[in-house]
């Protein structure tokens, strides 16, 4: 703020940079390791010397991942997109209709359906894997994609925050849509779902992050390998008894991928959602 | 913004809001803008679907699981031993059961304050930076999109791995000291220092996120009067961002003690190996996991057990909102 700096603001910037460094360079240690290791030959990787960089890329380590017959990576992948994308559409179709439902559309029982929709936020959901299981398998719906997806698509705070969402929503766009006769649906999906492409995007972002990286629902369902996420795969592999350690790193560079790139790009709106989601803990 | 929205809203020109009682003397464009919409019809059309699954996916099964958790239920959900509270008696003596909880609180106690103390160090260091803002911000909130198995993957085998390779055992080893068995040794402090410095990559930058959003809404004419008042460095921290804070604090925490609480993910891949899970470090969820899913199915005492942790999650939260509801009245 000041343009002239004291020699104690000085010294402070100095530390704060420092400190920033250091602990960035922490952060990415990580991220570093898993594509160094990517690219090692298992040799090289558990040999006692240390290699700052692989001292022969191993290029076939990407083929490599989806050759074993023990995990069947490339089914994994696929099964993973398709849960994640439809459960992110879904949430967003379902969240947004029921969000715009109780935040515009006047009813006796508005208030009580809000009720008993939040008062599900109320109970944690990894709390409610064992009722869950009970309920799918029941339906005969365990190793299935419906079982995956399908319980998946209920999240009361994602409507939760559609209808706050809404409410702030500016409401003369919306009546004029109505004075040209567009009615809720068309008013809804013509007007002001293009109008909150920014909100839509952050929601969006959160719940494909939370569908791809999930463990523990993936872990109860998908008992089939043919069922598997990229997820349980990795794990699975983790804690096999024996394991192509470089391969492992691989597979698993391979599994974050698409959400680090999906981050570079998108990384306004996850903010965003990270913003709305967790302000929702308050 | 969001509040001129709902004032409007409230004030109920054509769309009124939900919370808007219906007056019958409205001007007749009110009347023309709902048309032949038949508005309980179309409400059920934007909100059933929802509603329905809701039911169907998230009250059913807990009715249920409280139905269960009453009966002896061994491979079946459909019982028909009634042992009343024995599945709940059974649980609470189960010392498996009771050190899993102690298990969390130990995990609690590292996860907490730590996660707090560097989420906002890292909020209050990058608010404060120009250059390459956007670039630290960028590298502590990137582990958000990793998955906890891929980051149990890099610690277990890469930076804690217990042979030569691992990158701690390799700075330890140029540092002249011995190679440390992380991971094999079966009691603590080691595989602590694992599963927490884990979850703390994960997820500081998520909470950072938090505390840049609530510093940004501190208004800049406080620490302008805090200035003229002469206060300097730690004193404005103390006296002006803390308290103003106070709401994304309490937030933060309670997020961080029920996540701790769900804790699963890095605990099942990091500990577990081909022979199953060892009896040490149980954190509730998976202890329930291998009671309702393992080997025996035993639905009964896992819903029992299910209930026992929603309702300690609940206490938990209660309290919580009580105790700073009292602090801010207080105030």
């Amino acid at each position: 703020m000041a343009i002239v700096r004291s020699p104690t603001q000085r010294a402070w910037s100095v530390a704060r940079y420092a400190g920033l460094g250091v602990a960035s360079a922490l952060f990415l240690i990580p991220f570093y390791l898993l594509v160094r290791n990517a690219f090692m030959s298992d040799t090289d990787l558990t040999a006692p010397d240390w290699y700052w960089l692989p001292p022969h890329w191993q290029w076939s380590n990407v083929t490599g991942v989806f050759d074993d017959p023990a995990v069947p990576m490339a089914r994994a992948l696929a099964n993973s997109v398709a849960i994640s994308v439809v459960q992110t559409i879904g949430v967003l179709v379902l969240s947004g209709l029921a969000g715009y439902g109780l935040a515009r559309i006047p009813y006796r029982w508005s208030n009580a359906v809000f009720y008993t929709i939040t008062a599900t936020l109320l109970i944690p959901a990894a709390v409610t894997f064992v009722p869950s299981f009970v309920l799918v398998s029941t339906l005969g719906w365990i190793s299935t994609l419906r079982g995956l997806i399908i319980p998946g698509l209920f999240q009361a705070l994602a409507t939760f925050l559609f209808r706050q969402f809404f409410l702030s929503f500016p409401k003369e766009i919306e009546e004029a849509a109505f004075l040209d006769g567009l009615g809720y649906w068309g008013t809804f999906w013509r007007i002001v779902v293009p109008n909150s492409g920014g909100f839509v995007a952050a929601i969006g972002t959160i719940t494909f992050i939370g569908s791809w990286n999930a463990f523990l629902w993936p872990l109860v369902i998908g008992r089939d390998p043919s069922s598997w996420t990229v997820q349980i795969a990795l794990s699975t592999y983790l804690t096999a008894q024996r394991v192509d350690l470089a391969q492992l790193f691989m597979a698993a560079l391979i599994a974050i991928l698409p959400l680090l790139l999906m981050f570079l790009f998108l990384q306004r709106w996850i903010v965003e959602g990270v913003e709305r989601t967790g302000i929702a803990g308050d | 913004m969001p509040d001129g929205g709902r004032r409007r809203a409230e004030a109920g020109h054509g769309l009124s809001a939900v919370t808007t009682p219906e007056r019958p003397g409205r001007p007749s464009l009110a009347r023309r803008l709902r048309g032949p919409q038949d508005r309980t019809l179309w409400f059920w059309v934007f909100v059933g679907p929802f509603v329905l699954g809701l039911l169907v996916f998230v009250y059913v099964p807990i009715a249920w699981s409280i139905y269960l958790s009453f009966f002896d239920a061994y491979n079946t959900v459909t019982p028909s031993r009634f042992v009343g509270l024995g599945n709940y008696v059974d649980m609470l003596r189960d010392p498996a059961f009771r050190s899993s909880l102690l298990t969390f609180i130990v995990f609690a106690a590292f996860i907490v304050p730590t996660t707090f103390v560097l989420s906002l160090g890292a909020a209050l260091l990058v608010a404060r930076t120009r250059v390459m803002r956007a670039f630290f911000r960028s590298v502590f909130f990137m582990p958000v999109a990793c998955s906890y198995v891929v980051a149990a993957l890099i610690w277990k085998m890469s930076i804690f791995s217990g042979v030569r390779f691992g990158l701690v055992n390799t700075v330890l080893g140029w540092l002249g000291r011995d190679s440390i068995p992380f991971l094999s040794v079966t009691h603590p402090p080691w595989y602590w220092l694992v599963l927490v410095t884990v979850r703390l990559w994960l997820q500081v930058g998520f909470y950072m996120i938090l505390f840049l959003a609530a510093l940004q809404r501190i208004s800049p004419t406080l620490y302008e009067a805090a200035a003229i008042d002469g206060a300097q460095g730690f004193q404005v921290f103390r006296h002006i961002t803390l308290p103003q804070l106070r709401p994304a604090s309490t937030a933060v925490i309670l997020l961080l003690l029920i996540n701790a609480f769900q804790a699963f993910d890095e605990f099942f891949n990091i500990l577990s190996t081909f022979g199953g899970y060892p009896p040490y470090a149980r954190p509730p969820l998976v202890y329930l996991y291998y009671t309702a899913l393992g080997s025996g199915q035993d639905f009964g005492h896992g819903s029992a057990g299910a209930v026992i942790l929603t309702l300690l999650i609940a206490i938990v939260a209660l309290v919580q909102g009580r105790l700073t509801g009292i602090g801010r009245a207080a105030d």
